[in-house]
């Protein structure tokens, strides 16, 4: 068999071999049952001392997510003043300048939402002390928010009735103490002594084999570049992300990375049925969103591994398959596969320029963003997808005549109104961005940006209209990953998709945990034959009917404007 | 409320210790025993520094073999890809004519001996390796150039060919920067 093919089976087994056990060990750690990691105990007392926090302090859902809510602004407004007065702090050996105001409003949005969208390139536009202090540090605790925002959904359905539902700064930090940290430790180390740089030595120059004079970017890039994949960050060291040689210099380390962003979405959901006690259910979500992953995966393979048809018709070799903004060590498979999980995952980091795919495999990797919840982000991806499921066992519960229960709970208008508005959203804010912008575009191309819109597209046409819709689309999923020949660094884009992304991010964070904690804390109903059951085959299919008939009525022409129309052209 | 913003706030800073102290310099710290030193692993030559071992390199002298077309000119100051389409015009052109050069600068060679490798620009600019049949297409020229044996230059290309990972997973793929240095090193 193909080794590249072998090469991606082994990640994908790799990945499920770690992250099922993990999942029952997160299912134990957030239970506070035993767990062999309680020698850090003294550690997590010792920050909530420090802290002022009493975690024996129990919370409802609303104290929950105003603690949450409270300390994201407080980094919101922390990384905005460093952002813009970088330049003055010490910490940035390569002279770069501070951003604009309306840079650092969309790149702090961004790292604080999950989001890692990127308007500057790492080598150029920020401080080490940035890189470090903001934007690693962002990676880490917006990633722990998404976690700990699931564990208190989690506690909503442990209980026959919970209005008590934990702690949020405990959840919080144990994400960090238990999970994220250690996690990040080992990968740090395993990519530094591969090739990443982790050392604090500013730029170097040397002279080529040629005799061109070279300069090369450096800095501590091997700490961030762990958390931005185990955190579904994205937001990478240098401007090609994991492209670039030193974010991923290996097959070996592809694999690594590739295996870190995956495990912990994939964790959260088996995590969720040990911790409800509910094995079966979370299986059967398990099943839904693997099936999902190779839905969008095998179509997106086969598009890259058949390689460029305007190439094929020069008449040269693509042996492998399409290599335009691709690596050789990594090869189209490994890529393919990439976009496939980065997309699903709003991971967002990229291995190859997505701008560059297969125009079908654009339709993939947006399709992916769009959904957003097979495994999903770290806590978040399974928070959408409980969304889905309140529309599903809604519509279920109307086809049979019964009143809709989720865990033993009714769902009612309540919780009906807000999961709509949760699924309206996203939508809205993609297609009615993506249109403005087009508008923009069409109509103001001289307006006196830092790039005026005529000059936004790297591509022509349907193409074109592609880097706008994935830029919406990738804001609003948190996703991050971009078709980067868009000229996103003005006011526009800058103001505009801040604006998704906060939206995108914060929203379905309240929606879903405001649906659970109203159900927890309704009377619990036993359940008897007439119980619609929501971990069976039938219920299964029935929610990725839900997810398939959503998305596609919401965005297929969109899609059909944008890729489609360039596949079918071409 | 105001609870909340003195939590918020008092945990930011304890974790700020943590995650942008504690972490990062110990990671630093040992990674002073890696290969690199932490500082990327640096390949020299009579002393000097030439070049870095994962960083591609530019190369246009026939006598060397070239790497992959780079979009920001294998500058390792910055990193991008060309962010072309696989529709665009104006790209397709720019790899015709990338074809072209690659058939009058190696005679002998047929269009469909050209691997995709060799005529599409990487993810990051700064791609360190091309094909084994990248390598192929360029033996005779640089063979010439050099005036040495065909087959003293396709040793060289097998010996600093990469199998994959583990022999059984990922693409193969040849150092064009080690096996230049090598190639230098016979004469």
């Amino acid at each position: 068999m193909n080794t590249e093919l072998t090469g991606i089976i082994a990640t994908f087994l790799l990945t499920m071999v770690i992250a099922i056990p993990l999942g029952k060990y997160l299912a134990k750690v957030f239970a506070g049952e035993k767990v062999w990691t309680d020698f850090l105990k003294p550690l997590e007392t010792g920050i909530y001392k420090l802290s002022g926090i009493n975690v024996k302090e129990q919370m409802n859902w609303k104290q929950q997510l105003k603690a949450l809510l409270t300390i994201n602004v407080v980094w919101l407004v922390y990384g905005f003043f460093v952002l813009i007065f970088q330049n003055k702090l010490p910490f940035n050996p390569d002279g770069n300048p501070g951003m604009t105001p309306d840079l650092a409003f969309n790149t702090i949005i961004s790292f604080v939402a999950n989001c890692n969208l990127q308007h500057y390139s790492g080598e150029s536009g920020v401080s080490y002390l940035t890189q470090q202090y903001v934007l690693m540090f962002l990676q880490f605790v917006s990633a722990a928010t998404g976690i700990a925002a699931a564990v208190v959904f989690f506690k909503a359905f442990r209980d026959k009735t919970a209005t008590e539902l934990g702690n949020f700064w405990e959840f919080f930090v144990k994400s960090i103490t238990r999970l994220l940290l250690p996690l990040s430790f080992v990968m740090a180390l395993i990519l530094s002594f591969n090739g990443t740089p982790a050392s604090y030595e500013g730029k170097d120059q040397f002279i080529s084999l040629q005799g061109d004079t070279v300069h090369v970017s450096r800095g501590p890039a091997a700490q961030m570049i762990a958390i931005k994949h185990l955190g579904t960050n994205g937001g990478g060291y240098f401007g090609a992300n994991s492209a670039h040689p030193f974010e991923n210099p290996s097959y070996f380390t592809n694999m690594v990375e590739l295996i870190a962003q995956v495990i912990i979405p994939v964790a959260m959901v088996i995590a969720f049925g040990y911790f409800i006690r509910r094995k079966k259910l979370a299986w059967t979500i398990f099943g839904v969103m693997t099936i999902g992953l190779f839905m969008l995966l095998i179509p997106m393979l086969s598009s890259e591994l058949a390689g460029n048809p305007a190439l094929a018709k020069m008449g040269i070799s693509q042996g492998t398959g399409a290599m335009e903004g691709k690596e050789v060590r990594f090869g189209p498979a490994a890529s393919a596969y990439w976009a496939t999980v980065t997309t699903i995952i709003s991971t967002g980091s990229v291995n190859s320029m997505h701008d560059s795919s297969m125009s079908m495999s654009g339709t993939w990797q947006l399709l992916g963003m769009m959904i957003n919840s097979f495994y999903g982000g770290c806590g978040v991806g399974l928070l959408n997808y409980f969304i889905y499921l309140v529309v599903a066992v809604f519509i279920s519960g109307l086809m049979v005549g019964r009143t809709p229960e989720f865990l033993g709970h009714k769902v009612e208008a309540r919780e009906i109104k807000i999961a709509a508005i949760i699924t309206l959203l996203s939508p809205f804010l993609i297609l009615a961005g993506t249109a403005v912008a087009s508008y923009i575009f069409t109509n103001y191309g001289n307006a006196a940006w830092a790039v005026q819109p005529k000059n936004w597209l790297n591509n022509p046409g349907f193409h074109g209209f592609s880097e706008m819709l994935y830029e919406m689309t990738s804001s609003n999923a948190n996703n991050g990953s971009g078709f980067e020949g868009l000229g996103d660094n003005n006011m526009f884009w800058n103001l505009s998709t801040g604006i998704v992304i906060f939206l995108g991010r914060f929203l379905p964070i309240i929606g879903p945990v405001a649906i659970a904690g109203l159900l927890g804390a309704k009377k619990f109903i036993p359940e008897s034959a007439g119980t619609l059951k929501t971990d069976t085959k039938t219920f299964a299919l029935m929610t990725f009917a839900v997810i398939l008939v959503l998305n596609a009525l919401s965005y297929f022409p969109a899609l059909a404007l944008g890729p489609l129309a360039e596949y079918f052209t071409h | 409320m105001k609870k909340y913003i003195i939590q918020s706030i008092r945990l930011t800073l304890v974790l700020l210790v943590l995650l942008c102290v504690v972490y990062p310099v110990s990671v630093a710290l040992i990674s002073k025993m890696s290969k690199g030193k932490g500082g990327g692993e640096k390949i020299t030559k009579n002393g000097k520094t030439v070049g870095y071992a994962l960083l591609g390199q530019s190369f246009t002298k026939p006598q060397y073999f070239w790497g992959r077309p780079s979009a920001v000119a294998y500058n390792a100051a910055g990193s991008a890809g060309s962010n072309k389409g696989p529709s665009n015009p104006d790209y397709l052109k720019e790899v015709q004519s990338r074809i072209d050069t690659l058939l009058k600068y190696n005679p002998g060679i047929k269009k469909s001996d050209i691997p995709a490798d060799m005529v599409t620009a990487s993810g990051s600019g700064l791609d360190p390796n091309i094909s084994e049949q990248g390598a192929a297409i360029q033996i005779r020229r640089v063979a010439a150039a050099r005036k040495i044996d065909v087959k003293k230059v396709k040793e060289l290309v097998a010996m600093n060919t990469l199998k994959p990972f583990m022999g059984v997973f990922g693409p193969s793929s040849v150092n064009v920067l080690k096996l230049n240095l090598a190639l230098d090193e016979l004469n």
